[in-house]
């Protein structure tokens, strides 16, 4: 049987007495990329919030694999590449690798640096850096903890088209080097289509899961293939008709 | 002077003077001492008020050669030094407690905030009454004219750290001490750096007061010996090596913090 990330009746309120998300029930499958997208406001980075321990459920269970989601399991890449600006790139990688002894922290920071194309950037601060290669480091932080879960908020949304593309095609080969379960957030309807085996739509508030597709497109994924074309117009259609129901409440 | 050239900005279309940068800040001082010399000179000024910058010179060098000068010099550096670290060490602990805890600081601030605000020279009867009149008291008094910018721009500084790096830190499961150490301490550093300045400027000011309210050597005491003796070269010359300790201090500490804090990203000076 397949291991399972299960999300059970999540419930998350902040001031108001509606919730922002929820009651919202979510499985989903270990080991592959799960996309969810949806408008601002739907509840999306909320979730994935929830999921990183950064905020507290009001009510709801988050398992992964049986049991309640480990900490020292999760990595996390926000919108931005919140890097430490007082540390080289190096010191970025190593920063949640401080449990290990020093030989080790370094083979294994050298390993991520290798694999994301940093090597020779190594020894530069955050300020010397591209956004694409500072959001590069962020992921190699994430990655360099080994974590099983992956949480990315809409980790290349403030980067150029042609560096989105590569750090696709990047987050792609870190995948198949890792193989962590991913759960990318985005508002990009491509990217999601370009990377995802599982995409979830949510709507809210309060946030819901209102469809879900497993497309069927063999990797790599090319965007002018007649069939990825057909998909992105099934999600244009589901969130066209979110936003129409929406714009009809108000 | 090799180094001294005129170029013209021809996009901007004005004159840039290029001097190595800390000659810059010396041109001011020197061009005022000229023309403080040539008004001494031709007797604009009565000499009993406002001794020529070479009689200041002078007066300074005579003191040097007996070894008077260095006396003071020792004694007045020795009490800053010690005041400067006693002053920073508690700075540095009570504003990190305060910066690294809500709760700390809602205990802390109001109390500390409250002795900001009591002007120095009202601690004098305290501290000499719990001290003595030696350089106990003068050290605390100096230490405490330096505690509290170093507390206050540490503590600010770690309360007002971005609280995006905090959740990189929570992520990482970073405890309360290792998220002060690791995050909080590292992301103020500019901000502690501002205030161990702030602390050095205030360090010296508190040694005058030290000094003058009883030594019998330091720069504060040739003040007093100055006034009291009618030799105005000695009362200038002491306040011009006040200045010249408190610019050197502040520059190497300026020096010392910029080398800490050169991963910041911020713009090429104007």
């Amino acid at each position: 049987m397949a291991k399972l990330l299960q999300i059970s009746g999540l419930v998350k309120r902040f001031e108001a007495a509606r919730p922002v998300v929820g009651p919202l029930d979510l499985v989903l499958e270990s080991g592959r990329i799960t996309a969810i997208i949806g408008r601002s406001g739907a509840g999306k980075s909320t979730l994935l919030r929830l999921l990183a321990g950064l905020e507290r459920a009001d009510g709801g269970t988050a398992r992964f694999d049986g049991k309640p989601i480990d900490p020292a399991d999760v990595g996390v890449v926000f919108q931005e590449p919140r890097l430490m600006p007082w540390l080289d790139v190096a010191g970025n990688i190593a920063f949640g690798l401080h449990h290990l002894r020093r030989p080790e922290r370094a083979a294994a920071v050298a390993e991520v640096l290798e694999i994301v194309g940093l090597t020779p950037h190594s020894g530069k601060y955050p300020k010397q850096l591209s956004g694409g290669m500072a959001q590069r480091v962020a992921l190699a932080r994430a990655l360099a903890v080994r974590p099983r879960l992956l949480l990315l908020d809409e980790p290349f949304s403030a980067l150029d088209p042609l560096t989105r593309l590569a750090m696709q095609e990047h987050l792609l080969a870190l995948w198949r080097h890792y193989g962590p379960t991913i759960i990318l957030i985005s508002h990009d309807m491509d990217e999601a289509l370009a990377l995802a085996d599982h995409i979830v739509v949510l709507d809210g508030p309060p946030g819901r899961v209102v469809a879900e597709f497993g497309p069927d497109l063999p990797h790599p994924r090319r965007r002018t293939s007649p069939g990825f074309q057909r998909w992105h117009h099934r999600l244009v259609a589901v969130l066209g008709t979110a936003a129409r129901e929406e714009i009809h409440a108000i | 002077m090799a180094d001294l050239a005129l170029a013209r900005d021809h996009a901007a279309g004005r004159l840039q003077l290029k001097l190595p940068q800390p000659m810059v800040g010396l041109l001011l001082p020197a061009g005022l001492a000229v023309i403080w010399e040539a008004v001494a000179r031709f007797g604009l000024v009565a000499p009993n008020l406002l001794p020529a910058p070479s009689a200041v010179g002078v007066s300074l060098y005579r003191l040097a050669l007996t070894g008077e000068l260095w006396t003071h010099l020792a004694a007045t550096c020795g009490r800053m030094a010690l005041g400067f670290a006693l002053g920073t060490g508690v700075g540095t602990l009570l504003g990190a407690v305060g910066g690294g805890s809500a709760m700390a600081r809602r205990v802390l601030d109001p109390t500390i905030q409250g002795l900001r605000s009591v002007p120095s020279i009202a601690w004098v009867p305290l501290f000499i009454l719990w001290l003595g009149i030696f350089e106990a008291s003068k050290v605390a008094l100096i230490a405490l004219g330096v505690f509290f910018p170093v507390y206050l721009n540490l503590m600010l500084g770690m309360a007002q750290v971005d609280r995006k790096l905090i959740e990189v830190g929570k992520i990482h499961r970073l405890g309360r001490i290792a998220l002060i150490w690791r995050i909080l301490l590292p992301a103020s550093l500019p901000s502690y750096v501002a205030g161990l300045r702030g602390g050095l400027g205030l360090g010296w000011m508190f040694v005058i007061a030290a000094e003058l309210m009883g030594a019998s050597e330091g720069l504060g005491f040739l003040l007093v010996d100055g006034q009291q003796t009618g030799r105005p070269a000695l009362v200038i010359g002491a306040l011009l090596l006040f200045a010249l300790l408190g610019k050197l201090s502040d520059l190497a500490l300026a020096r010392a913090g910029a080398a800490l804090v050169r991963w910041q990203d911020v713009a090429e000076a104007l």
